[in-house]
């Protein structure tokens, strides 16, 4: 277990201060993008059940077709988009914060 | 070993013997083809397990494959997880009756992936060892809360597991003619084997496999449908619209999610309670660290997300190519032979003749097989690193001897479940899988979620609020429409709500916190203070479980 004084320490770190708060940032928007969506997307079918059954154009595909091919693609892009910058930039913040806290953290 | 492996020659005999008789009787035509690749299934599982069970000596092998397992590996482990064959079956059956609700379910299914990412998966990885209890238990008091998490996982897995089951005894009957209490046991003995010797790498490799059968199987049936369409999208749905008794309905929701209530009370069901089930918590603990952590999900979204989209083309290839097929159809009541759930079974058949229905049978088996064996493991991690290891014995207590008790953990939880399994069969069990996900959301979720971003838990909230989200869960399921109503014969329901989830998620959290901060104990002054080295750990992976070292 860390001391109180080793904990401040890496507190008071700035790289460390910025990996916790884009990090943090990054993740919780993309959360709350996924469940707008989702949302978005479960209300209408509960109040306007007919929004997403309207047919585009003459044909018989309606709406909804096309909308929820979309949220599973957004599911799986937003996906993408959090690894790679997190797998990328963020972990060689962290590797940064760790270098620079090899003492504190005895590694 | 050697003798588990003959006693399973000799099922595999009394399949083909019994398949055989059910032939002659009339139940389902023996399909040579599906028997041979089940076999063969089931010999090169046998086969992994046994290489498995050579590299299975400590218990981070045996709970966590050694955290050796790669993001790629992971993801399709997961994915094979959350494909079951309830999910394959259940799904593309539900498209093939109703359509675009089928759509509905998936996408509720799989948006729970991407918030699981972006808020649990990494800081799960860097808190935790072997289950999701230590994590929540990592700054707070072990027995009660390691009880508490014991018991929300023993009663999710058990639940899931009797679902799968019953499901499966069913299905196999169906499809290989063998009798229902011979499917069951068939199944446990195979889930026991693999569990018990293989540990998490077996069990993994299992799942991989599956999950690749699965995917290619079910690609092959959607190309089929699609090359039978010239690929056009548009006729594939005209057709199926002019045949369909909905018509223009099918394109369109329907039923499923009526009122905003339901509709909201199950996206969080499928979101949180995807997000703590203990079976699938625990596969984060098998990869290196935080960043195969995030590939992990990463890849099981797209996977899943993959084949979700190949179900609904399934199920609309179905309505065309199935149900105008009086081959398929039970000609006395003018519904699917073996009803909704064998539309894609049906299918192959008519994509792909004896053989190509004779794979997909031989897969479906070989899903319920890996995704039972999943649950049994999580189950029994539950009880012997929380219960016994953590709980009873405060963490004093050998390495072997806990993994011994884990193995006895595996077979006692296999029979329990051919026993359930058999005595479930003639039970409505529709409400089980939902129970499931309740709870899990209820107890499971609300505090892992709360113990890695809450500075201000603490036992008491935890406790106290964790069991009263798991009472008001099961309380709510007991006497909403499913259980009230169709199983115990009352005539209106007291909950008006097939999901609780919405209010029993509530309750948990205002329980935790309204516990947590009326808490003025020195214990709970020492857990809120805990709380800073644990973030770093969670934020940075410092002091986090290694991979082995092989």
């Amino acid at each position: 277990m860390m001391d109180k004084e080793t904990i401040e320490r890496i507190k008071q770190n700035p790289d460390y201060q910025e990996l916790v708060k884009k990090r943090s940032g990054f993740a919780w928007k993309l959360a709350i993008a996924m469940l707008v969506v989702y949302y978005a997307f479960i209300l209408t079918i509960a109040f306007s059940p007919k929004t997403l059954g309207t047919p585009i154009g003459d044909g018989v595909i309606t709406v909804g077709i096309p909308v929820g091919i979309f949220i599973i693609l957004f599911a799986f892009l937003l996906t993408g988009i959090y690894t790679w910058r997190a797998n990328s930039e963020f972990d060689a913040l962290e590797r940064k914060v760790k270098e620079e806290l090899r003492e504190e953290i005895g590694a | 070993m050697k003798k588990i492996i003959a006693g399973l020659l000799l099922t595999a005999g009394v399949l083909l013997a019994s398949g055989g008789d059910a032939g002659v009787s009339g139940q389902r035509d023996l399909n040579v083809a599906a028997v041979v690749m089940f076999l063969i299934f089931v010999a090169a599982t046998l086969g992994i397990t046994y290489w498995a069970a050579k590299r299975t000596k400590t218990a981070k092998d045996f709970y966590t494959a050694g955290g050796g397992i790669t993001g790629f590996q992971n993801g399709m482990a997961i994915a094979g997880d959350y494909m079951s064959a309830a999910s394959f079956l259940g799904i593309s059956g539900l498209v093939y009756l109703k359509g675009y609700d089928g759509l509905i379910y998936s996408i509720g299914f799989l948006v729970g992936w991407p918030v699981i990412l972006f808020l649990v998966a990494e800081k799960l990885r860097n808190l935790g060892k072997y289950t999701f209890a230590d994590v929540a238990s990592f700054r707070l008091r072990q027995k009660p809360i390691r009880i508490l998490a014991a018991f929300g996982s023993i009663a999710t897995v058990i639940l899931y597991l009797i679902a799968q089951m019953v499901g499966s005894g069913k299905l196999i009957q169906v499809l290989f003619g063998l009798p229902y209490e011979a499917a069951v046991i068939l199944v446990g003995v195979l889930m026991i084997a693999y569990v018990t010797f293989g540990g998490m790498l077996a069990t993994t490799w299992v799942q991989i496999i599956k999950a690749g059968l699965l995917l290619s199987g079910a690609t092959f049936m959607a190309i089929a449908v699609m090359y039978h369409f010239g690929f056009s999208f548009e006729s594939l749905f005209e057709k199926a619209v002019e045949v369909h008794k909905n018509h223009e309905a099918i394109m369109s929701p329907g039923g499923l999610v009526s009122d905003p209530v339901s509709a909201i009370s199950l996206g969080i069901a499928l979101m949180f309670g995807t997000a703590g089930l203990p079976h699938i918590l625990m596969r984060f603990f098998t990869v290196a660290d935080a960043k195969a952590a995030r590939k992990s999900v990463f890849y099981a979204t797209g996977f899943i997300g993959y084949f979700y989209i190949l179900t609904f083309i399934i199920g609309f290839g179905a309505i065309v190519l199935v149900s105008q097929n009086p081959e398929y159809l039970d000609a006395a009541k003018g519904t699917l032979i073996g009803g909704n759930n064998m539309a894609a079974i049906h299918l192959s058949h008519a994509v792909g003749g004896n053989i190509f229905l004779g794979f997909i049978s031989a897969v479906a088996f070989a899903t319920i097989l890996a995704v039972v064996s999943g649950l049994t493991l999580a189950g029994a991690s539950a009880i012997s690193h929380d219960l016994y290891a953590n709980a009873f014995a405060s963490g004093k207590v050998d390495e072997l001897r806990e993994m011994r008790v884990s193995k006895i953990a595996t077979v006692v939880l296999g029979i329990i479940t051919i026993i359930l399994g058999i005595a479930f069969e003639k039970q409505n069990i529709a409400f089980m899988v939902g129970l499931a996900f309740a709870i899990a959301a209820s107890a499971n979720f609300p505090i892992l979620f709360l113990s890695i971003y809450w500075k201000n838990l603490t036992t008491r909230g935890a406790v106290i609020g964790g069991t009263l989200g798991l009472a008001t869960a099961v309380a709510l399921v007991i006497l909403g429409p499913i259980v009230w109503v169709q199983i115990l014969g009352n005539a209106e329901a007291i909950f008006p709500y097939k999901y609780p989830a919405l209010f029993s998620v509530t309750v948990a959290f205002i329980g935790i916190w309204f516990f947590s901060i009326t808490d003025k104990s020195e214990q709970a002054q020492k857990e809120c203070e805990a709380f800073e080295a644990q973030d770093i750990r969670c934020q940075t992976g410092i002091g986090a479980e290694g991979a082995a070292q092989h």
